[in-house]
């Protein structure tokens, strides 16, 4: 299973799904935007692989989340940062794991919040299904089973890898 | 009145000590201070975006409750629960039902009918916000937006995160507080927030008459000199004189009062050459600071207001987190006993 998920190999996934995806819509200068925490680790490395010169975005969705009348309010959320304006622009939209797509949602949500882009891409290092939502990845660097018991999670940020729990460990 | 100011966090926080209602800062530790500061900062960079707006506690009803006026308070209040996307009642009490000779109870009675998920309350009596919550409408989150002398907590924490901007942080700060500190709840609740986030230390500086007799156990040191007062401070905060609160004679004049422990120019050269101002506002010109101090390079008086937003949002929305989650937890334990 680690030989699958080499956080590299994933990376080169990425990556070139993006290029290809890029040219076929003929996007030529894309801002790059990460979901907290891993999506920003993951946008950070595909920025410069993709070279975006602008730097990266990070979203928190704490404020977005549709469990708040459950759970309530994050207690630890930051401040999101767009160090750009998003009006008109192509957004690449980087997370480390999509399951429910409800992140997705929230995030997009957000992203409205600051203005009307062009067009958004979404891109995952890892995709795990389990969807509830009608949203999925444009690209991703990796589809993934788990058993209900199992978890995935990104860690890092340095060096990044990919960490795979079992409930019952 | 049954506030038991003695042990305030049965009622103001959740078995898993997420707020539920904001009443005091007694009670309430640094990391759950630093939690509302932090949280603060996330809804400043929410108002500086072209849509101001978060889904938060859309579908939930906030009630706006003052029992006395305030213009600034309750406005960001109201700004701060728009921006939430709740729906927004203001009520002036002094020209509704309360005339006409209903309760305080009955008044809040009605409105919990009316499905009310929030009441800011501001209240000339201290320990009403406490009362409401403990005794009239526990299922509403209650925020005290200023009882009486006792608190004004989401003022000072305003306070905080104005200072926490401006210097970085707390550890090796010295801050004065001026003025009328006898009839000032924002004082009480400044001194314990500061003390909390580990401020070096507090000087209050005012006459005898304008302070309260038990005022170093609220854990400061006290000058009647403001000349001595202002040496080497990084933060001063100066208070409105509460002249509708004055009885009897505590008082010579404005003028010499404005002469001691007015905000000068030349008493601001006494602190630290980068000491920032502060002042709750409404401000008295002449009376407690001179103009050309107020409107100065070192004051951040208007920072204030702008960080009373969003204070108010984050405090807002983390009562009405700990508040919906407790239904919910309820919920979940009936359904368990349901199934069992």
């Amino acid at each position: 299973m680690s030989a699958l998920l080499d956080v590299e190999q994933l990376m080169d996934k990425l990556e070139t799904g993006l290029k290809d995806l890029l040219k076929e819509r003929g996007i030529e200068s894309p801002l790059v935007i990460g979901i907290r925490t891993g999506g920003v680790w993951v946008a950070d490395i595909i920025g410069k692989r993709l070279g975006v010169e602008e730097p990266f975005g990070q979203l928190d969705i704490s404020f977005y989340r549709d469990d708040f009348s459950r759970i309530g309010l994050n207690p630890k959320v930051t401040p999101s940062s767009l160090p750009f304006d998003t009006e008109g622009r192509d957004i690449i939209l980087v997370d480390d794991v999509i399951m429910s797509g409800r992140t997705i949602r929230a995030a997009m949500n957000e992203l409205f919040d600051y203005g009307r882009p062009a067009s958004i891409i979404l891109a995952t290092l890892i995709d795990l299904g389990a969807r509830e939502l009608p949203i999925r990845p444009d690209v991703a660097g990796q589809a993934l089973t788990l058993d209900a018991a199992q978890r995935v999670k990104l860690r890092g940020p340095d060096p990044l890898w990919i960490e795979i729990q079992s409930a019952d460990q | 009145m049954t506030a038991n100011a003695a042990s305030p966090n049965h009622l103001q926080l959740t078995r898993d000590g997420q707020l539920r209602h904001f009443l005091t800062l007694d009670g309430l530790g640094r990391e759950l201070l630093t939690d509302i500061l932090d949280t603060a900062d996330s809804f400043i960079e929410v108002g500086e975006r072209s849509i101001k707006k978060v889904p938060l506690l859309r579908g939930l009803t906030v009630v706006n409750l003052f029992f006395e006026a305030s213009t600034r308070t309750r406005s960001t209040f109201e700004l701060a629960a728009k921006r939430l996307s709740a729906d927004v009642l203001n009520l002036d009490i002094n020209t509704s039902a309360t005339s006409k000779g209903e309760s305080l109870s009955d008044t809040l009675l009605n409105l919990e009918a009316m499905a009310s998920d929030m009441f800011v309350v501001r209240h000339a009596q201290s320990g009403a916000p406490h009362f409401i919550a403990e005794s009239v409408t526990p299922g509403v989150a209650i925020i005290n937006a200023g009882d009486g002398r006792h608190a004004h907590p989401t003022q000072a924490m305003l306070d905080m995160l104005t200072i926490r901007q401006h210097k970085g942080g707390f550890e090796g700060l010295k801050v004065a507080i001026v003025g009328d500190i006898l009839h000032s709840r924002v004082a009480r609740s400044q001194i314990r927030a500061l003390n909390e986030l580990g401020a070096e230390q507090v000087r209050v500086i005012a006459p005898g008459t304008l302070l309260p007799n038990d005022v170093e156990s609220l854990g400061c040191t006290v000058e009647y000199d403001m000349a001595k007062g202002m040496k080497d401070v990084d933060v001063v905060i100066m208070l409105r004189l509460q002249k509708e609160r004055m009885e009897g004679a505590l008082l010579p004049s404005e003028r010499e009062f404005y002469r001691l422990y007015g905000l000068s120019q030349e008493k601001l050269a006494l602190a630290h050459p980068e000491c920032i101002v502060m002042h709750p506002g409404p401000i008295n010109r002449g009376v407690e600071i001179e103009s050309a101090v107020a409107d100065g390079p070192q004051s951040v008086i208007l920072n204030q207001v702008t960080n009373g937003i969003a204070i108010r949002m984050a405090v807002m929305s983390m009562a009405m987190g700990g508040q919906v989650a407790e239904r919910q937890q309820k919920l979940n334990e009936i359904t368990e006993r349901g199934q069992a």
